[in-house]
């Protein structure tokens, strides 16, 4: 038999996470592509219970319940678990490029002695093997790369692909602990949730982003506006951040989030190259800002040159009196 | 405290000269080299706990022989040396082979804590820390927005972000923390800072001072290869639009309607 591809998803209140599902995806397709069987493994608390779900997108799930790891830091014990499972001529070995994924992806190319390609928006079955395709310098280029050897680890971006079940369910099979992690645990004494329930910025499918332009924490309340109507979320540029008008965990770009949303709307956005990085790849983007010349002119689809909170105001009217008027 | 902090001078993000040589390497010559953004906030971290709790900071660089320029801000900021593993040899090697180098060189230190950005600019792929903890048996607290030592106890507190939310979590010292922005602004250099890291010591190391690395190191050793390189898929042409509120408003309507980014 030869060498699976391996898809790790990631547990969260007993379900697979919404990227674990689009690493599924991705993970199945090349599994055609390259003629190499898929197996998902998926490790946690309520690993059993997300196996059913994640098996909607995988020929076969392998779950190892770990009620204990919720008082623990997951990625250690996760990576060792996975890594006991993980034979040999097994690769590639695809995961989310979640926080916790990073961790795990990292953690499992020491434990398993593989290589990492980091990022991936896409992985295709090229030549020489399976290939990862990623973006560098914030977009400028796009960079495809293979193993040489054995395949080793892929970390896939959120958002790279939709997700799209199996023509058929998978079957779940339960194994059981059998690792133990390296080094001290590290353990977890408390969970603060702030904004539970929230839609996570990167997967959100549309964002309305707010700048230096909206001025204070009072202007963002238009863009909660926007995002509701156009049933999406609010996000912002480092500047925001930095003036502290809205919270660290919204932030686009260089040194916050990536997303990649359908429709991206940038209020007071200049768009500099440490935003762009964190943005570029939204379908449609769509700004307005009083600065003709500012960079997202350039590469936006739909650029308004105007004061922000007028034309948000009657975007506000404007989108109500549709959804009122039903012509939407 | 004595804190180690991970620096990766890349091409300055800032610049829009980064790009990559005829050898599908980082053109380091072609763009300005900085300190990547998230070590910044790694060490404006590790500086604040000195400031608490006593100590020192030593700055930990894999880069080219030009480095040094680049280390000096971080000194100027306040780290107290700084010890550069540099080596021909070292050119072209991969995320593992770089761990490996990594964890050779902090087999040489002595330290509490070892801070390290979540990820890099240039990179962005943020699986170092986690490969690094692991191959030292080092506890990884990542993605932290606050750190708190008990060096008395021989533990440290993390605020590690999650969705939603926090977890705080707890380990034993020594142990590696990956560092967010959310742990706060990185200072200027002040001019008495700039003064003194002229005359602080940027030790070099070279791979034979170094001695084994966990893996074979270089870019003939890479078990990774760049096999394509492209510009993007260009996006349309931008639609440039003057008018009123009202008008632009309707405008926006129309188009995302035509698009069918409507709800």
């Amino acid at each position: 038999m030869s060498g699976r591809v391996v898809v790790v998803g990631e547990v969260v209140d007993g379900r697979p996470t919404r990227l674990s599902t689009e690493v599924a995806t991705l993970g199945r397709r090349l599994g055609e592509a390259l003629g190499r069987p898929v197996v998902g493994v998926l490790v946690g608390a309520g690993a059993g219970e997300a196996g059913a779900s994640l098996a909607a997108y995988l020929p076969e799930v392998l779950t190892v319940e770990l009620p204990d790891l919720a008082d623990l830091a997951p990625a250690p014990r996760v990576a060792a678990e996975t890594a006991a499972l993980v034979e040999p001529e097994d690769g590639p070995i695809l995961v989310g490029a979640s926080p916790d994924g990073r961790d795990v992806a990292g953690a499992l190319s020491v434990l398993l002695d593989r290589p990492v390609l980091a990022n991936a928006v896409a992985v295709e079955a090229g030549p020489e093997g399976p290939t990862a395709v990623k973006t560098i310098f914030g977009g400028k280029l796009v960079v495809r790369s293979r193993f040489v050897g054995p395949p080793g680890i892929v970390t896939v971006r959120p958002s790279s692909v939709d997700a799209a079940p199996a023509d058929a369910p998978g079957r779940v099979v339960a194994r059981t602990a059998t690792a133990v992690a390296l080094g001290p645990p590290v353990r977890r004494l408390e969970r603060i949730l702030e904004t539970a329930g929230e839609v996570p910025l990167e997967e959100a499918a549309v964002v309305v982003v707010g700048g230096r332009g909206v001025g204070g924490a009072e202007g963002f309340a238009l863009l909660e506006e926007l995002a509701a109507l156009l049933g999406g979320t609010v996000g912002a540029t480092r500047a925001a951040v930095d003036a502290g008008w809205i919270g660290y965990a919204r932030q686009i770009g260089q040194t916050g989030k990536v997303v990649k949303p359908r429709l991206y709307l940038g209020l007071g956005v200049s768009g500099a190259i440490q935003h762009k990085v964190g943005m570029q790849t939204a379908e449609t983007i769509v700004a307005v800002n009083r600065d003709p010349d500012a960079p997202l002119a350039e590469y936006a689809d739909l650029y308004v040159v105007g004061d922000l909170f007028e034309v948000g105001r009657a975007l506000v009217a404007e989108l109500r009196r549709r959804r009122d008027a039903g012509t939407t | 405290m004595r804190i180690v902090v991970l620096t990766k001078p890349v091409p300055d993000p800032a610049s829009g000269q980064d790009r990559l040589g005829p050898d599908h390497r980082v053109d380091r010559a072609a763009a300005p080299a900085v300190l990547n953004g998230n070590d910044e906030y790694a060490l404006e971290a590790a500086l604040r706990l000195v400031e608490s709790h006593g100590g020192e900071i030593t700055l930990l660089a894999m880069a080219p022989a030009t480095a040094p320029e680049t280390l000096r801000k971080g000194l100027a900021m306040g780290a107290h040396r700084a010890v550069l593993v540099t080596d021909p040899a070292l050119a072209g090697s991969d995320i593992r082979s770089t761990v490996g180098v990594l964890a050779a060189a902090l087999a040489g230190l002595e330290f509490d804590l070892v801070l390290a950005g979540i990820d890099t600019s240039d990179g962005f792929a943020g699986v170092v820390p986690a490969a690094l903890a692991t191959l030292l048996g080092l506890p990884l607290l990542s993605n932290a927005a606050a750190i708190e030592p008990d060096p008395a106890a021989g533990r440290v507190r993390v605020r590690r972000i999650i969705q939603g939310g926090y977890d705080v979590l707890e380990a034993p010292l020594p142990a590696l923390v990956s560092c967010t922005q959310a742990l706060g602004a990185p200072r200027y250099p002040s001019l008495k800072g700039i003064m003194a890291a002229r005359s602080k010591e940027v030790a070099v190391r070279s791979l034979a001072d170094l001695g084994p690395t966990r893996w074979p190191v270089g870019g003939a050793a890479a078990a990774t290869a760049v096999v394509a390189v492209d510009p993007p898929p260009a996006r349309g042409a931008t639609r440039t639009i003057r008018a009123s509120a009202v008008e632009a408003a309707r405008e926006i309507a129309d188009f995302l309607a035509a698009r069918r980014l409507l709800p």
